[in-house]
C-alpha cells in the first residue's frame, strides 16, 4: 500500500537506480558517498552524538570498511599510517567535542611529517555553535595550527564539493591532514548531490615542475663535485621518487644518506648508502654531511635532529643544491645556493635526463679519493655492540628481526630508544616500510601504526618494535587487533625504563632518574592473554631468534602475538650528536 | 627592518584567523593588521605591517604563500609603494590651548570633524610616522582618546596586487 505523499515506481524500478544520479541526498549520505566515490576502503573512526547520522548510513552500505578503534587517538594514527604505507590518502571519523580532542595528537602527528590523511569530524548543531553546547568544541580553531587546511561546513550545499577539496588538498603539493568538520543538522539537512570530478581552487596552485635554469645550474654543480653527497628525507618516499633517486646516485656514484623519515627512500644494503644521519645517524654520514663540498638535498628539511647546530654545519664551505615541494622549507634553517620547488619525483626525472645528455662526467679521482675517506670512516664499525652480552641486546633483537622477515617486513616503531634502533638495525630496502613518528615523536603510534598497515596489506609481515612504556600509551588497542583479527607481531624491548630519557639523564643529568623508571608493569604475556592474543615473554639471547621465527611463523599467522623482550636496562644508542653540539661532534659508544 | 605585506585571501570564515594564527605560532612580529573585502566581495585585502631580518621576511611571505585559501602575497617595502594610516585623535580643547589645537592639525593637513565647548577630535591620514609627529607635537595632557587603524598600502603606478 502506498502511503500519501509517496511515489509509485514501476515494477523492476529499484531503490538503487535512484540512488545513482541526481537523487537528493541527507548530508550524511553525501559524506559516505563522497569517501566512497573517493575508493576509500577504510575509515577508522568512533561513533558519539553528532556522527551518528553518518554511521546510520555506513550502516547501510559496503563500498568501505569501518574499523572501530577504542581511541580516536588510535583511529587517526591508523589512517596514518594506511596512508604512509600505501600512499592513498587515510580516513579518520570522529564525534564532536572529546572525539576532536582525542584525535588533535593523531592530526598534529600526520601533519609534521606531510601525511595525507582527511578527518570527518562530527560538530553539534549550526544554531548550537558557540552556545557551549554539550560536547561543543571549536574544532577548526583548536585544529588550524596542526593541519594543512580545515572546513566547518554550514550549508548541506557545501558538503560533496568540501569532501572533494579536503582529498585534494590533503593529496597533492606538500601533503597534510585535512579536517572537515559537520554540524549534525548538516548530516540531515538535503540536497541535490553529484560528486564532483575535480574542483577549482584559485588560491591552491601547488609547483610540481622544476625551474629548468636551476635544473641545468644544479646539474653542473654535481658534475664539479670533488666531495659530493646526497641526503634524502621522507620528501622521496612521500613523492615516489625512491626509484628515479636509485638511478641518479647510481648514474653519478655518489654516497647517499638517508634522514629517519627518508629511510628506504634508497636502499640500506646498498653499498653507497651510508646509513641514517642525524643525532643518532652513523659515523660516516654525519662526517660525509660535513665535509662535503657539494650537497644535493631531496625532499628533506634540515631539522634540527638532522644537522644539529646549522652555525656548526656552517663552518665548512660547501654548496648546496636543495630539492623540496614546499618552498616554505627552502633556506629556513640552512641557506642553499639552488633551490628548486617542485615535485621530487618531477625533478629527480629531469635531472637524469640532463645528466645523461651531459658531456662531462663526475671526477673520477676526486671521488674515488672522496670514497676512500668514507671507507675509513664508515670502518670505525660505529653501530657495533656487545655480541656476547648474557643479557639480551635491543640490537639484537632489532637485527634478529631483519634476518628472520628477511628485510621485508613493514615496520612501525614508538618513539624513543628503541625507534632509534629500528632505524639502525632494520635495514630497509624498499620505501613505505618504515613508519614512524619522526617529527612530532608521538609515543602510542606503535601499535595504531601497526594495525593500519596490517588492514592495507592482510598477507604482509608487520612488526611493531616497541618499549614498554610506548605501548602503554594506546594499548587499549589490543581490544581492536582481536575483533578484526589483525595479526601484527608486536616486539616489546622492555628495559623498565623509559629509555630515551634515561640516556639524557645519564648523560646530562648526573644520572638522577627523575620519574622515567617503569614501575609496576603488567604481566604482558597476560595482559596480551586477556585480550585473546598469544603473548610470550623472552628472558635470554639464545632465545630471542626462535621467538621471532615462531611468532611469524605459519602456525601464528593469524594470530596477534605480543612478545615481551627483557633487555638491557643501561644500554644506550649511540652514536650520538648532543643537542646544539655539531653534525660531526658525535659520542661514540668506544668512548665512553 | 620594517616590512609592509598585502595580500588577497578567499574572504571566508576564519580567514583572519589563519594569517593571526600563523604569525603567534611562528612567533613573527606584527605590528599592525588591516584587513576588509575588496570591490570582488569574495577576496579580502591584508595588509600586515612587520619587522624581522631579510630571513624572516622570507619565511614570512612563504609561508603566508602556503596557507591554502591565500592567493596572492606582496612585500609592499619591496618596491615603490603609498602607505597611508587613517587616525581618530580626541584631544582638550579649551583656552589658549584651543587655539593652538587648531593650528597644530592644520600644519599636519588634519580636519576636525566634531565639536564641543571643550573637546575637538581630529582626523587625520598619512605614513605611520607622521601620526606618529603629529602626537609628538601636541602636549600628551590633551589627548583624550586616540584609534589608528594600522597601514594600508599600495604599489606605485603599474604595480598591483590583484588576481
Amino acid at each position: 500500500m502506498t502511503g500519501v505523499g509517496q511515489t509509485d515506481y514501476p515494477p523492476g524500478f529499484t531503490n538503487d537506480l535512484i540512488y545513482c544520479q541526481f537523487m537528493e541526498a541527507t548530508g550524511a549520505e553525501i559524506v559516505v558517498r563522497s569517501l566512497a566515490e573517493e575508493g576509500v576502503e577504510f575509515v577508522f573512526g568512533y561513533p558519539g552524538g553528532a556522527v551518528l547520522n553518518i554511521y546510520d548510513e555506513i550502516f547501510k552500505q559496503d563500498k568501505f570498511k569501518h574499523v572501530l578503534v577504542r581511541h580516536e587517538q588510535a583511529a587517526v594514527h591508523a589512517a596514518d599510517a594506511y596512508a604512509r604505507a600505501t600512499g592513498r590518502v587515510g580516513v579518520a571519523l570522529v564525534t564532536s567535542g572529546p572525539g576532536v580532542t582525542n584525535a588533535v595528537t593523531g592530526i598534529a602527528t600526520a601533519y609534521m611529517d606531510s601525511i595525507p590523511i582527511v578527518v570527518v569530524t562530527g560538530q553539534v548543531p549550526t544554531p548550537a555553535i558557540g552556545m557551549d553546547a554539550f560536547q561543543e568544541v571549536d574544532t577548526v580553531g583548536i585544529t588550524r595550527p596542526c593541519v594543512k587546511h580545515n572546513f566547518l561546513v554550514k550549508d548541506v550545499k557545501d558538503l560533496a564539493a568540501t569532501m572533494k577539496k579536503a582529498f585534494i588538498i590533503a593529496a597533492t603539493g606538500r601533503p597534510g591532514p585535512v579536517v572537515v568538520d559537520v554540524p549534525k543538522d548538516v548530516t540531515y539537512h538535503t540536497t541535490d548531490f553529484e560528486y564532483p570530478a575535480t574542483v577549482e581552487m584559485r588560491s591552491y596552485n601547488p609547483v610540481v615542475k622544476g625551474h629548468s635554469g636551476q635544473l641545468k645550474r644544479a646539474v653542473q654543480m654535481l658534475l664539479e663535485a670533488k666531495r659530493p653527497m646526497i641526503y634524502t628525507g621522507g620528501g622521496v618516499v612521500l613523492g615516489n621518487a625512491a626509484a628515479q633517486l636509485v638511478e641518479v646516485a647510481r648514474l653519478l656514484g655518489f654516497p647517499v644518506t638517508n634522514t629517519l623519515m627518508g629511510l628506504g627512500g634508497y636502499p640500506a644494503t646498498d653499498r653507497q648508502n651510508l646509513g641514517m644521519l642525524g643525532m643518532h645517524g652513523t659515523y660516516e654520514a654525519n662526517m660525509a654531511m660535513q665535509h662535503c663540498d657539494v650537497l644535493l638535498a631531496v625532499g628533506a628539511r634540515f631539522d634540527d635532529r638532522v644537522i644539529g647546530n646549522p652555525a656548526h654545519f656552517a663552518r665548512e664551505q660547501r654548496r648546496i643544491i636543495h630539492v623540496d615541494i614546499d618552498p616554505s622549507s627552502i633556506s629556513k634553517r640552512v641557506k642553499v645556493d639552488v633551490p628548486i620547488v617542485g615535485d621530487v619525483k618531477n625533478v629527480l626525472t629531469e635531472m637524469l635526463t640532463l645528466l645523461k645528455q651531459a658531456k662531462d662526467r663526475p671526477d673520477a679521482e676526486a671521488l674515488t679519493a672522496w670514497w676512500t675517506q668514507i671507507e675509513l670512516w664508515r670502518s670505525k664499525n660505529c653501530l657495533k655492540y656487545n655480541k656476547q652480552s648474557p643479557i639480551i641486546k635491543p640490537q639484537y633483537v632489532v637485527e634478529k628481526l631483519w634476518e628472520v622477515t628477511k628485510g621485508e617486513a613493514y615496520v612501525t616503531s614508538d618513539v624513543g630508544q628503541h625507534q632509534m634502533w629500528a632505524a639502525q638495525y632494520y635495514k630497509f630496502d624498499q620505501p613505505r616500510r618504515w613508519i614512524n613518528s619522526g617529527g612530532l615523536g608521538t609515543m602510542g603510534v606503535g601499535l595504531p601504526y601497526a594495525m593500519g598497515v596490517q588492514l592495507a596489506f592482510p598477507d604482509a609481515q608487520v612488526a611493531c618494535i616497541t618499549g614498554e612504556s610506548s605501548i602503554q600509551m594506546n594499548i587499549q588497542e589490543l581490544s581492536t587487533c582481536k575483533q578484526y583479527r589483525i595479526p601484527v607481531k608486536v616486539l616489546t624491548l622492555n628495559n623498565r625504563y623509559m629509555g630515551m630519557v634515561r640516556q639524557w639523564q645519564e648523560f646530562f643529568y648526573g644520572s638522577r632518574y627523575a620519574e622515567s623508571y617503569m614501575e609496576s608493569l603488567p604481566d604482558f604475556v597476560k595482559l596480551a592473554e586477556a585480550y585473546g592474543h598469544v603473548g610470550m615473554k623472552i628472558e635470554k639471547p639464545e632465545d630471542v631468534e626462535a621467538a621471532i621465527r615462531e611468532a611469524f611463523s605459519p602456525a601464528l599467522k593469524e594470530r596477534m602475538v605480543f612478545m615481551d623482550f627483557q633487555t638491557d636496562q643501561t644500554e644506550n644508542v649511540f652514536p650520538m650528536v648532543e643537542g646544539g653540539k655539531g653534525l660531526s661532534e658525535m659520542i661514540l659508544a668506544e668512548e665512553l | 627592518m620594517r616590512h609592509i605585506i598585502s595580500l588577497l585571501m578567499e574572504n571566508e570564515a576564519g580567514a583572519l584567523s589563519r594569517v593571526a594564527g600563523l604569525f603567534s605560532a611562528r612567533a613573527y612580529n606584527i605590528e599592525s593588521l588591516t584587513v576588509a573585502p575588496t570591490e570582488d566581495a569574495t577576496l579580502s585585502r591584508m595588509t600586515i605591517v612587520t619587522t624581522g631580518s631579510e630571513d624572516v621576511i622570507e619565511q614570512i611571505t612563504k609561508q603566508l604563500n602556503k596557507l591554502v585559501d591565500v592567493i596572492k602575497v606582496m612585500d609592499l617595502t619591496e618596491g615603490r609603494h603609498i602607505e597611508r594610516e587613517l587616525m581618530l585623535l580626541k584631544v582638550k580643547a579649551v583656552g589658549a590651548g584651543r587655539e593652538e589645537m587648531k593650528r597644530t592639525a592644520d600644519i599636519f593637513r588634519g580636519r576636525i570633524i566634531d565639536v564641543t565647548d571643550s573637546t575637538y577630535t581630529i582626523e587625520l591620514t598619512g605614513t605611520g610616522s607622521k601620526l606618529d609627529a603629529f602626537l609628538e607635537a601636541i602636549d600628551p595632557a590633551f589627548i583624550i582618546e586616540t584609534v589608528r587603524t594600522g597601514a594600508s598600502g599600495i604599489g606605485r603606478g603599474e604595480r598591483s596586487l590583484k588576481v
